[in-house]
């Protein structure tokens, strides 16, 4: 089975319902997606799918025959973070970071979608994704700065 | 495991006449809970999600005909739904969160049978009615006929959900979608609503429908109040005694997420504000 990860063309020949969570993780060693709930209740796992977000604890490998997979890991180049990702460490968006690579891919995809850049969008784009940490009004910053394109 | 992937709906069909009790596997978000929780161990698996054909939206004659395997987030920014039927894309907007709306699909919603299904008050409003196929041929219900009680269906083995028909409703008066849930996202409801109202231009009721979910083992039309109100203006006794009446056609239950009281008055007070005119919109 063929499916492209992060631009890059993958083959996986294991069992086809097999999370596409564990098969990041552990047959293509991307450990940036995190698992929190293993239920698509808490979003840690988020992965974007043909540009759309996804709980990868939820999708078996074997419905992602084709398609495109793009994780945390694909935000950042070589050198540089992304602006989303830079906008998280300056506004406190991260603490004990377990949400944080499902965040920004949520963040990700809404800001590719041309969502709109509003508090409250940003609020309805990451409400699949939970947080213990920091209340969420540092998330909604961080992601209201990269959108806007601030410092 | 069995893991069987149709690649055609004739496919599709063929497979699941042989495996008659392979699971059909649409978005996942329901299937895969129960999947990591080791409750489908042993069980075959027949994947719709290669079935473009069932995948589309498309002009039927007085409607639209909705395939199985669209998608919530579909729905919920589709021009055509958001024009003709907007409780139901309002409904698909309060499905889980983005991650479930993107997988989650309107056969596998309907097919999963749950009394809190967001989508299932609007489509019993727009009196949608399903399409089932087997390999043998196709046969259409009306929506609140498909379900048999919590989480049952009138399906038969082998037989798949192929769309959902959507007949134009003519311009309501006034319309309301209405979940009450704890988180906004996520949380399954306590109940949730949604009602279609046509006046007369004396203000005469031509005719309303309202459906309740969460409120019985399956969504529920309030056939007792709809009768009633038929034909008369909406005066404060004419409200108050169809207010009463909606009691006759739910029987809602004390559960983890709320109390039988709370569900019944939650949802007269919500029914009472859509006939004085306080909720909902043109
Ligand atoms: C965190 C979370 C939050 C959720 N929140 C909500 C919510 O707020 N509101 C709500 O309504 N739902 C909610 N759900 C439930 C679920 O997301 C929806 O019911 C979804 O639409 C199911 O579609 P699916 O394609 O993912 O179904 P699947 O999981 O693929 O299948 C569900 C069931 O339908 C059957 N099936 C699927 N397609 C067909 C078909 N074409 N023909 C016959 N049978 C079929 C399957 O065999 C299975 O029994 C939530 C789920 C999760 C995990
Ligand atoms: S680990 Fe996937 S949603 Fe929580
Ligand atoms: S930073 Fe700890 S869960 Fe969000």
């Amino acid at each position: 089975m063929k499916l492209t990860v992060n631009g890059k063309k993958r083959s996986y020949a294991g069992l086809p319902f097999k999370r596409l969570l564990d098969v990041l993780r552990e047959d293509f060693g991307l450990t940036g997606t995190k698992e929190g709930c293993g239920e698509g209740e808490c979003g840690a796992c988020t992965v974007l799918v043909d540009g759309e977000p996804v709980n990868s604890c939820l999708v078996p490998v074997g419905q992602m025959e084709g398609a495109q997979v793009e994780t945390v890991e694909s935000l950042a180049s070589a050198k540089k973070l992304s602006r989303l990702q830079s906008a998280f460490l300056e506004k406190g968006g991260a603490q004990c970071g377990i949400c944080t690579p499902g965040m920004l891919m949520a963040a990700e995809a809404h800001r590719r979608a041309g969502g709109k850049k509003t508090r409250q969008a940003v609020c309805t784009a990451v409400s699949g994704n939970l947080c213990r940490c920091t209340g969420y009004k540092h998330i909604v910053d961080s992601v209201m700065a990269a959108l806007k394109g601030r410092k | 495991m069995r893991f069987l992937r149709a690649r055609t709906p004739e496919e599709a069909l063929r497979l699941a006449e042989k495996h008659p009790d392979a699971k059909p596997l649409a978005g996942g978000t329901d299937l895969m809970v129960a999947w990591n929780a080791g409750r489908l161990d042993g069980k075959t698996m027949l994947d719709l999600s290669p079935l473009k054909a069932w995948a589309r939206i498309s002009p039927a004659k007085d409607g639209a005909d909705v395939g199985a395997l669209v998608t919530h987030a579909r729905l919920m920014r589709h021009p055509e739904v958001l024009k003709f039927w907007p409780l139901l894309a309002e409904a698909c907007g309060t499905v889980g969160g983005p991650q479930i709306q993107a997988r989650g699909t309107l056969g596998g919603n309907i097919a999963n049978a749950s009394p809190a299904g967001d989508p299932f008050p609007p489509l019993a409003v727009y009196e949608a009615r399903v399409r089932l196929v087997h390999a043998g041929g196709r046969r259409e219900l009306a929506f609140l006929d498909v379900f048999a009680g919590v989480k049952k269906t009138h399906l038969a083995p082998g037989e798949l959900i192929e769309s959902v028909h959507l007949p134009h409703p003519p311009k309501p008066s006034r319309q309301l979608f209405r979940k009450i849930g704890t988180r906004a996202a996520q949380a399954i409801s306590k109940t949730m609503m949604a009602g279609l109202l046509w006046l007369e231009r004396d203000g005469a009721v031509r005719e309303v429908r309202f459906a309740l979910g969460s409120m019985a083992p399956t969504v529920k039309r309030l056939h007792a109040a709809e009768e009633f109100l038929r034909g008369r203006r909406l005066d404060r006794p004419t409200v108050d005694k169809a207010v009463e009446l909606l009691a006759a056609d739910v029987s809602p239950i004390d559960d983890v997420r709320s109390t039988r009281a709370y569900r019944l008055r939650a949802a007269q007070n919500v029914f009472r504000g859509f006939l004085e005119g306080r909720l909902g919109r043109s």
